[in-house]
């Protein structure tokens, strides 16, 4: 039913998409942007993502954050005005375990409000732990649906069980997390049976756990970041892929992040985005100090400040909100 | 226009706001002050308790109630926590009860609800609940110590009016030791007024307000329909009919 409905949406023209989109975004959501930043806190993997600049056969170098780098960063962060962070790590149960995940929220509660995370995927009583420590969110990205396509992606790491990774947000969400993001990286393969089945994914998601707020994201390859050609997908794609989400899932958040060029965001996000990251870095570190020359886990696009894309939105007469949430 | 009591207050404007979805806390601050509300409702979840320079409070007038409400609560433990910290941070004790565990439809649950108020209207809030129109809940309510009841119009959000009217009615016949204030749904100012004419003590309104084209002056538009609403109810509306009545019946010599 659902993939019978989104065919449909998909082959309608893109104008009366994009009109209907904006109207039930503004109806749903008004004039507001919810903003955020990453940050990134190790970049240690066990995986071999054929397309990540943190695939474990790479020889970049490798870094993770102290206590003391975990607070100057997010002195630095906090200073510019975000509230809501999104931590990341690389996916490493050796390097960045559970502990010490948990020992790095303790300090970056001290300065945020809201606190998601973006690490290797945990079992439940994990994900438990992290909650009762503080944690709102979790993205968890599937990468593609297509099985095949995915082993063949993901040569090493336990980012190879498929079904254990799919069945992530559901052990998120059983251990209480509130706000869960799920997503396909778009250029991998064909994006549409990945977008249906990205779809079909959060159906069953909301069916089970409708307590949670769960948002979709569409991180888009723009270029060969790894030793894999992607399958690009055009930015009239992509829009529609916005477009079908947001009359699909009225009330799902939908995230753009500064992979997007400037121009892009600037023009797409009042068609379905209810939250963008601004002023991000994707290098360990690198909101205290400058960390040129160090390896990102992929370009950014979109290198605006936070204040620049504030103004952005206000001039096109949107409220960016940095507290939407707050942990109590 | 006849006074609204609620927990002790007394207002003049029976028109409350919500906060969400402007497109700046200017607009919004335009948007209290053209609408005379006296009572608006923020989420304690985006008050920016650090007073950052969007802090959403600091474009709330002094003299304005503030009806801090427990948004983003899935059950009564929640809506209790957070209810305590709005009154422990300083924002008064004034309560929307709103438990939603729903993301799809945003349906408050009324169990929950109802559990949320006992306990805190106990501690003294002034407890205004949000919930379905069902009149077993509102007598609980009632009973707990809710200072209002307030019932959805139609899906939070949706513009479409008084869906849930009939139910709505019933509150009203029935609920007479606390005011009705229909809350969610109300789109458009005919909306208010028809919720005023049946005898609702007040509205709340938020979504029709942002999503206007022009929101300030919408807020006047519903501020008009909700005091025009509530003259025609304390007026007492004439019956309707199905056949025509004249109103100079042509066999009224017979009774002279």
């Amino acid at each position: 039913m659902l993939k019978v409905r989104a065919s449909e949406l998909f082959a309608l023209d893109l104008e009366t998409l994009a009109q209907e989109a904006q109207r039930i975004t503004r109806q749903q959501f008004g004039r507001t942007i919810a903003l955020y930043a990453p940050l990134y806190l190790a970049n240690y993997c066990e995986n071999q993502c054929l397309y990540c600049g943190f695939s474990a056969n790479l020889r970049i170098q490798r870094e993770k954050l102290g206590p003391e780098q975990i607070d100057s960063e997010c002195a630095a962060l906090a200073a510019t005005g975000i509230q809501n962070v999104l931590l990341l790590t690389g996916e490493s149960h050796r390097h960045t375990p559970l502990s010490y995940l948990l020992s790095a929220v303790e300090t970056v509660k001290k300065y945020f409000p809201s606190i998601s995370i973006e690490v290797q995927p945990m079992d439940t009583q994990d994900y438990r732990a992290l909650v009762e420590a503080g944690v709102d969110g979790l993205a968890v990205y599937q990468e593609t649906y297509d099985k095949e396509l995915y082993a063949r992606l993901h040569p090493a790491g336990r980012k190879r069980n498929f079904q254990y990774r799919l069945e992530t947000p559901a052990r998120a969400a059983e251990a209480g997390i509130r706000q869960i993001s799920i997503g396909a990286l778009l250029g991998l393969g064909d994006w549409r049976p990945d977008v249906e089945a990205l779809f079909e994914h959060l159906q069953s998601l909301e069916k089970e756990y409708p307590g949670v707020d769960f948002s979709l994201s569409f991180p888009r390859m723009l270029q060969v970041e790894g030793a894999m050609a992607p399958c690009i997908v055009s930015d009239a794609d992509l829009v529609r892929i916005i477009c079908v989400a947001r009359i699909l899932f009225p009330r799902v958040g939908i995230n753009l992040s500064t992979r997007e060029p400037a121009y892009f965001r600037d023009h797409v996000f009042s068609l379905g985005v209810t939250k963008m990251s601004a002023g991000s870095t994707t290098t360990v570190g690198g909101y205290a100090e400058s960390m040129e020359g160090h390896d990102a886990q992929f370009s950014i696009s979109d290198e605006r400040s936070l204040a620049e894309v504030k103004a952005m939105l206000s001039s096109k007469e949107y409220d960016p909100v940095f507290t939407d949430w707050r942990r109590m | 226009m006849d006074e609204l009591i609620i927990g002790g207050r007394k207002l003049s404007s029976r028109f409350l706001l919500g906060t969400g979805k402007f497109k700046s806390k200017q607009e919004l601050q335009e948007v209290i002050c053209r609408s005379g509300s006296e009572v608006v409702t923020v989420a304690l979840r985006r008050i920016d308790l650090e007073k950052n320079e969007d802090n959403i409070l600091s474009y709330i007038p002094e003299n304005i109630v503030l009806l801090t409400n427990t948004s983003g609560a899935r059950n009564a433990e929640e809506a209790v926590r957070l209810a305590r910290l709005a009154r422990a941070s300083g924002h008064g004790d004034w309560v929307k009860i709103e438990v939603i565990n729903d993301s799809k439809y945003l349906l408050p649950d009324n169990a929950e609800t109802l559990k949320a108020t006992e306990i805190l209207a106990a501690e003294g809030f002034i407890v205004l609940p949000y919930i379905n129109p069902d009149l077993y809940t509102a007598r609980a309510l009632v009973k707990a110590g809710a200072a209002a009841v307030m019932p959805l119009g139609s899906l939070i959000g949706s513009n479409q009016g008084l869906r849930m009217k009939t139910m709505i009615e019933v509150l009203i016949a029935e609920i007479s030791e606390v005011p009705i204030i229909v809350d969610a749904g109300i789109g458009r100012p005919s909306h208010a007024a028809e919720a005023m004419e049946m005898g609702a003590d007040a509205v709340l309104v938020n979504t029709a307000l942002a999503t206007a084209g022009k929101p300030p002056q919408m807020a006047e538009a519903f501020a008009k329909a909700v005091e025009a609403g509530r003259l025609a109810w304390l007026a007492g509306a004439g019956d309707t009919s199905a056949l025509a009545r004249a109103s100079s019946p042509l066999t009224g010599f017979l009774h002279a």
